[in-house]
């Protein structure tokens, strides 16, 4: 399905919900936080959130910065 | 029994009144080094999109002991309250933090922040809970109003972000010292090019720096990163020695009594 992750439209196939994705991307072991159409899902819930053609997905991680 | 001399901010306490942002640093090992040289506790982030097409990039962020450090994302990026609010619960939900450094930018040639956005986001974070450090300028009724909304630390910027300039407004940044005195830390934040920017700072009653770009852009980080802790020391035991009154004309140290004639 064709979801837009991080502005960009992404075909991935075989991914139903948001741990798929990060799986996908192989991003289990990394601090991201991600918005799902919106809103914010607890990483907990990532296995339980299903994701449909069209979602857009937010994928944001800590970068440097400051002064 | 010496009393500790410490940085308080919400319900945090601090040793060091070095605050350090990790962005322009040309090499992590370098930026690791300057951070211990620095002894920060609290070291700032943004947060950005994941570049999907290269996830494995170095990051600073996940190099780090984390139970040694205070994170403090900033909104850095919103131009509008709402902007800065979404940023802010994104950095929260990473469940490392519940500070945050409020920037509502209002103009991106001088980054000077917009007033009006960083009061509405300031208040709209106190309510949800956050520590709320704003960034502002130097005006001190501008900083009277960010503490009636419940702000936890007050940061007025020395002068534009990045430009190294120094104080450009120590009268007014003295102002902000004395209506913040006894409510909330007041922290100098952006424009420091040097340590006695920084000890300048200090001395005029600020709790605390923040700075990055001042030891980033140094040609030796690490050194620069030492001597930035060393004059926020000096400025705040030079603050609290009290310093003399100025005089016009000479005031003479020798006796002036028994003098050999």
């Amino acid at each position: 399905m064709t979801l837009l992750i991080n502005g960009q439209e992404r075909v991935l196939e075989e991914v139903k919900t948001l741990a798929d994705v990060v799986a996908h991307f192989g991003l289990n072991e990394r601090i991201i936080v991600i918005e799902h159409n919106l809103d914010i899902v607890p990483r907990e819930l990532y296995g339980e959130t299903a994701v449909q053609a069209g979602d857009k997905i937010e994928i944001v991680h800590f970068v440097g910065g400051g002064r | 029994m010496e009393v500790a001399d410490t940085l308080k901010i919400g319900t945090y306490e601090f040793k060091s009144r070095l605050l350090l942002g990790t962005g322009k640093f040309s090499d992590l090992d370098v930026q690791q080094q300057a951070v211990d040289a620095s002894e920060t506790e609290v070291l700032t982030f943004a947060i950005r999109r994941l570049n999907i097409d290269n996830p494995d990039n170095p990051n600073f962020l996940e190099r780090l002991d984390l139970k040694k450090y205070t994170l403090l994302p900033n909104t850095a990026g919103a131009q509008t309250a709402d902007e800065a609010v979404r940023i802010a619960r994104l950095a929260k939900a990473s469940g490392l933090c519940d500070m945050i450094k409020v920037e509502v930018i209002g103009d991106m040639r001088t980054l000077l922040p917009d007033p009006i956005g960083t009061l509405e986001a300031t208040k709209r974070l106190v309510d949800e809970g956050f520590t709320v450090l704003t960034y502002t300028s130097d005006d001190p009724l501008l900083a009277r109003h960010l503490i009636e909304a419940g702000a936890h630390a007050i940061m007025p910027g020395a002068s534009p972000i990045g430009s190294g300039l120094g104080l450009l407004n120590p009268h007014y940044l003295s102002f902000i010292v004395e209506e913040c005195a006894g409510k909330v830390p007041v922290i100098i934040d952006a424009g420091v090019g040097t340590p006695s920017d920084v000890a300048q700072a200090m001395e005029l009653g600020a709790d605390g720096v923040l700075l990055n770009t001042a030891v980033a852009g140094a040609k030796d980080p690490v050194l620069m990163a030492e001597a930035m802790k060393l004059a926020v020391d000096a400025g705040r035991k030079g603050y609290l020695a009290g310093r003399i009154a100025k005089k016009r004309y000479a005031n003479a140290s020798s006796p002036m009594e028994f003098m050999i004639e």
